[in-house]
């Protein structure tokens, strides 16, 4: 039923305006504010404001985390310390001050929730909105929930299904308890602490997540998803997500966020962490459709994100598909790190900018492994006033024999006033790797637009078929449950921002 | 030592340089240029070296160049060298009008030119042409871009001015020939500036060599003013030796209409860094700026393209070529600059490398920026490797391995090589290119470009012309 809903509204959306008037259409768009902006009101649990060591401790100590896990936090936040904000991205923000931020905001529970009937129904409330229904998600889709909201994670479905098969599912500080080997044995060794500012922010405050193991020669039946939500007003967000996939196993890993609208920026610092042991294959998708700002660019979320995979056995493969629509500003780089000989990276991403909206995202492949392979495919959509960057690094080192790579990063651009922006590394160190790399800008072209105008299509609908088709090499990748949303949100984002 | 202590030991010295030599570092300057030189320094004094942090500069290191002890020649210095003989450009069939300059001082005569065109010395042209001086110098290279560019405009002590007036249009190709010899190690200051007026036509051959081995620090800046409908054609032709380093910095500044190509051609050099900006700022511009890359041993090129495109209707082409063989290194940084209303731009930027050796490194980043919709904008970057199925097809028909590979090298040279308008040099450079390959070219026996050798017949054991 849900699915059925979105098909029925992107058909809406292409048939319902065919006769408005271009200028119409562009006033519309203009106008139209984020769908997804209201405000659940639910008792918190905070933390108070500011970054001290105190507050760490209190978060470890809240959270029950064991001593190593504490030292490891306050290592990452004395590091962080001595770090600085890093400049070099094409973005500009104001100065934020960490030390204005709650670290630390826990939905209130009374008790261990048993079913979905205990949780609370506020809670449910909002995620009705969104359109992911636990029920029906859990009933229709075959989708097991991990529900974040406020980086407490509040319900898990479908756990019993995937420990049948010994899988592990399930949010950060429940892993920390219940297998804290195996988090202690691989957090942080993709992403160290001191890998970057906002990852020495995030490892030092971090405040839950989800967690993943599939077990040796497992193939995960379902499709795991989290779906992510900024809710309190000043509170940031510091998920950590771990996906371990051991020898030979397989899991398609979605994750998903909308977040409320408000006035003052929000902060959002996340890891994600993937590790890919012999023959594994983790393929992670993700939909971020955050509360960009308004039309005058005020407030959105800051999205500052470390993602990391690294194909740690031979013929491992870790794929990541993105599709950004979301942000006021967007700072994420999801990388693979092709140690394994034979592993495969890919990265496939549709960043869409709108009003003021800043992306600078892309892409980092290091290749270290002989005949590792990589793909970029990269697609930037600029409207507005936006500014939409791609920046990637492709690395084949010494050890890197007969690797190879393959990139491609379009941007199009929606409107004079916007940005397009592509920044390729490309460093090669041995005489046997094929590094290609391709881009393109252009606008839609009038042509197009008069080619479908002249067939009875209207210019809004030929902007949303062009626009979809362009981005069609990325978008059938999405698993079919985020395939619908990111045309949807496509749609929603583009559509008459030519006129 | 490591780069701070570096950075502040050459700071120091340039910092005490100045000020004890301030009165001939600035005597016969108008005071235009004497401002200039004084903001320039204050600039650079404050600022420094380019240093590997720098995001230009990230692949690039100076540190082991400046840690040697140079001399800051302050005048001419005289030669027992007969100038005639060194600057013989042996070009065969190729009749240019010769402009030598000996460590960056202008070598040449000065003499009355017709139509009104002028070469002379920079520092005749500041003290007998301010207003052009006034007009042009120091307005395109801008000393806050670059350290090196405010090193230059501080401290240049003399080099090349060319005028051409409007609507005349120069049969003759000039060359100008910069050699580096004094006997010690030196760093030297060039700075050369070119004006050209409506409707008018130059063709420009560049050359940097050495003629001895000693260290040679040679930073060169030169300033390009293409006035409306103005056409150049422009070769820069790097032969350095090894243990020299040469940051050469082109402005190019073209106004409606102006057509520009420009060409580098780097075959040995120590460290060669090509900084090639060019601002397309009347509609109608073209730029073409191609550049061609063979390194070996220890040697590092570096190619930094700025194209703007600042208004509309320009259109600009870029096409890099390079193969890295031995521990040679090479960077290519391609940023295209498309500002706000730039409509209709149309440009494209390519880089293409082949490593032949698991030591040699590249790093490549075309890059563009874009404000505006209406524009067309590609590039593309590759690294890799000879055509392994081209080379088994060479060697199926008889052709030795080496030949073969040989031959592919220079099939793919040969894109930028056929781009030489002007025949006697393409011929020259091809031949450079060919000798180049097989390892016979080098810039240790003194400069190959001037010395009187017969030019050998060369064979790939098939007759290249029929190819």
């Amino acid at each position: 039923m849900y699915r059925l809903n979105l098909i029925q509204l992107s058909v809406e959306n292409i048939f319902g305006t065919m006769e408005k008037e271009n200028n119409d259409i562009l006033h519309e768009l203009t106008q139209s504010e984020y769908k997804y902006g209201f405000y659940t009101d639910i008792e918190m649990d905070m933390a108070p404001k500011g970054l001290t060591e105190d507050t760490i401790r209190f978060i470890s100590a809240r959270k029950n985390e064991p001593e190593w896990l504490l030292e490891y936090r306050l290592k990452a936040f004395r590091h962080w310390l001595t770090m600085v904000e890093p400049e070099w991205a094409h973005i500009s923000y104001p100065p934020i001050d960490y030390q204005d931020i709650i670290y630390y905001a826990a939905p209130k529970r009374k008790k261990e929730l048993k079913s979905l009937d205990e949780v609370d129904p506020e809670l449910l409330e909002t995620f009705k909105k969104l359109g992911i229904s636990l029920e029906e998600q859990k009933r229709l889709s075959g989708v097991a929930v991990d529900a974040v909201i406020d980086s407490v994670s509040v319900k898990t479905t479908f756990s019993e299904t995937l420990e049948k098969q010994g899988i592990i599912f399930c949010s950060f500080s429940e892993a920390v308890q219940k297998v804290p080997e195996l988090v202690r044995q691989y957090l942080g060794t993709v992403v160290p602490s001191d890998d970057n500012y906002f990852a020495a922010l995030n490892s030092a405050v971090f405040s839950d997540g989800s967690f993943c193991y599939i077990p040796k020669g497992v193939r995960c039946p379902i499709e795991l998803s989290t779906y992510f939500r900024i809710n309190a007003a000043n509170t940031g967000q510091f998920e950590r997500t771990l996906i371990i996939g051991d020898e030979g196993s397989y899991v398609s890993y979605m994750e998903g966020c909308t977040a409320p609208m408000r006035d003052e920026n929000q902060l959002h610092a996340a890891i994600v962490e993937i590790i890919a042991l012999k023959d594994a294959e983790v393929k992670y998708s993700t939909v971020q459709n955050w509360y960009p700002g308004n039309k005058k660019g005020e407030g959105g979320v800051y999205n500052f994100v470390t993602k990391r995979g690294i194909c740690k056995g031979t013929h491992s493969k870790i794929s990541w598909t993105q599709v950004e629509t979301g942000s006021a500003i967007t700072w994420k780089y999801p990388s693979v790190i092709l140690m394994g000989d034979h592993s495969v990276g890919e990265f496939y991403s549709v960043a869409v900018t709108n009003n003021f909206q800043q992306a600078d995202t892309g892409t980092k492949m290091i290749h270290l492994g002989k005949n590792t392979r990589s793909t970029i495919i990269s697609k930037g959509i600029s409207a507005g006033q936006s500014n939409n960057s791609y920046r990637g690094l492709v690395k084949m080192t010494k050890r890197a024999a007969n690797s190879r790579n393959f990139s491609q990063c379009d941007s199009l651009l929606l409107g004079d006033r916007c940005g397009a922006h592509t920044f390729p590394y490309i460093k090669a160190e041995n005489k046997t790797s094929i590094v290609e790399h391709e881009a393109t800008t252009s606008k839609i072209s009038d042509e197009q637009l008069y080619y479908c105008n002249q067939r009875g299509i209207s210019t809004e609908s030929a902007i949303g078929l062009i626009v979809n088709g362009y981005a069609r090499e990325v978008l059938k990748k999405l698993p079919m449950e985020f395939a619908v949303e990111a045309q949807k949100l496509l749609s929603l984002s583009l559509e008459g921002s030519v006129g | 030592m490591d780069e701070t202590n570096i950075q502040y030991n050459i700071m120091e010295k340039f910092r005490a340089f100045f000020s004890e030599n301030k009165a001939v570092l600035l005597a016969g300057d108008s005071p235009y240029v004497e401002q200039l030189k004084t903001q320039a320094f204050n600039h650079f004094s404050a600022h420094g070296f380019p240093h590997t942090r720098l995001e230009k500069w990230r692949n690039t290191d100076l540190s082991n160049m400046l840690k040697h002890d140079f001399n800051f020649p302050l005048k001419q210095t005289t030669f027992d060298v007969d100038l005639d003989e060194v600057f013989r450009c042996e070009v065969p069939d190729f009749n240019t009008r010769l402009i030598p300059q000996m460590n960056g001082w202008f070598m040449g005569t000065g003499e009355q030119l017709p139509n009104g065109v002028i070469i002379c010395s920079l520092n005749e042209a500041i003290s007998k042409y301010p207003d052009i001086i006034e007009k042009h110098f120091g307005r395109y290279a801008d000393i806050k871009d670059a350290n090196l560019t405010a090193l230059n405009t501080a401290f240049f002590r003399d080099g090349v001015f060319i005028y051409v007036p409007d609507n005349v249009s120069i049969e003759q190709p000039m060359q100008m020939v910069d050699l580096v010899n004094s006997g010690k190690n030196i760093f030297i200051q060039v700075r050369n500036l070119i004006v050209m007026g409506k409707n008018s036509s130059l063709s420009l051959v560049q050359c940097d060599d050495s003629i001895d081995n000693n260290i040679g620090f040679n930073n060169t800046v030169t300033e390009v003013y293409l006035d409306e409908n103005a056409n150049l054609d422009h070769y820069k032709l790097q032969n350095k030796n090894n243990a020299s380093a040469l940051t050469n910095s082109a402005y190019f500044h073209l106004e409606k209409g102006a057509n520009l190509s420009t060409n580098a051609i780097s075959l040995n050099g120590g460290l060669i860094r090509n900084e090639t900006q060019v601002r397309l700022n009347g509609q109608g511009s073209h730029a073409d700026i191609l550049g061609l890359y063979l390194m070996d041993h220890e040697q590092h090129v570096d190619n930094q393209v700025f194209v703007d495109h600042a208004v509309a209707h320009c259109t600009s082409n870029e096409l890099f070529k390079g193969i890295l063989d031995d521990h040679a290194s090479g960077v290519f940084n391609g940023h295209i600059l498309v500002r706000p209303d730039a409509q209709q731009t149309n440009a494209y930027q390519n880089n293409k490398n082949i490593l032949i050796s698991d030591k040699a490194v590249i790093d490549t980043k075309p890059f563009l920026e874009i404000y505006a919709d209406d524009v067309k904008c590609s590039h593309g970057a590759t690294v890799g490797q000879l055509d392994e199925d081209a080379r088994f097809y060479l060697q199926s028909r008889g052709i030795s391995r080496d030949n073969a590979q040989m031959l592919l090298m220079y099939a793919f040279a040969a894109d930028i090589v056929n781009k030489i308008s002007l025949t006697p040099l393409r011929n020259r450079i091809d031949d450079l290119v060919k000798k180049r390959l097989r390892g016979e070219l080098s810039s240790c026996e003194q400069c190959v470009l001037h010395c009187n050798s017969k030019e050998q017949k060369i064979s790939f054991e098939i007759d290249m012309s029929r190819i």
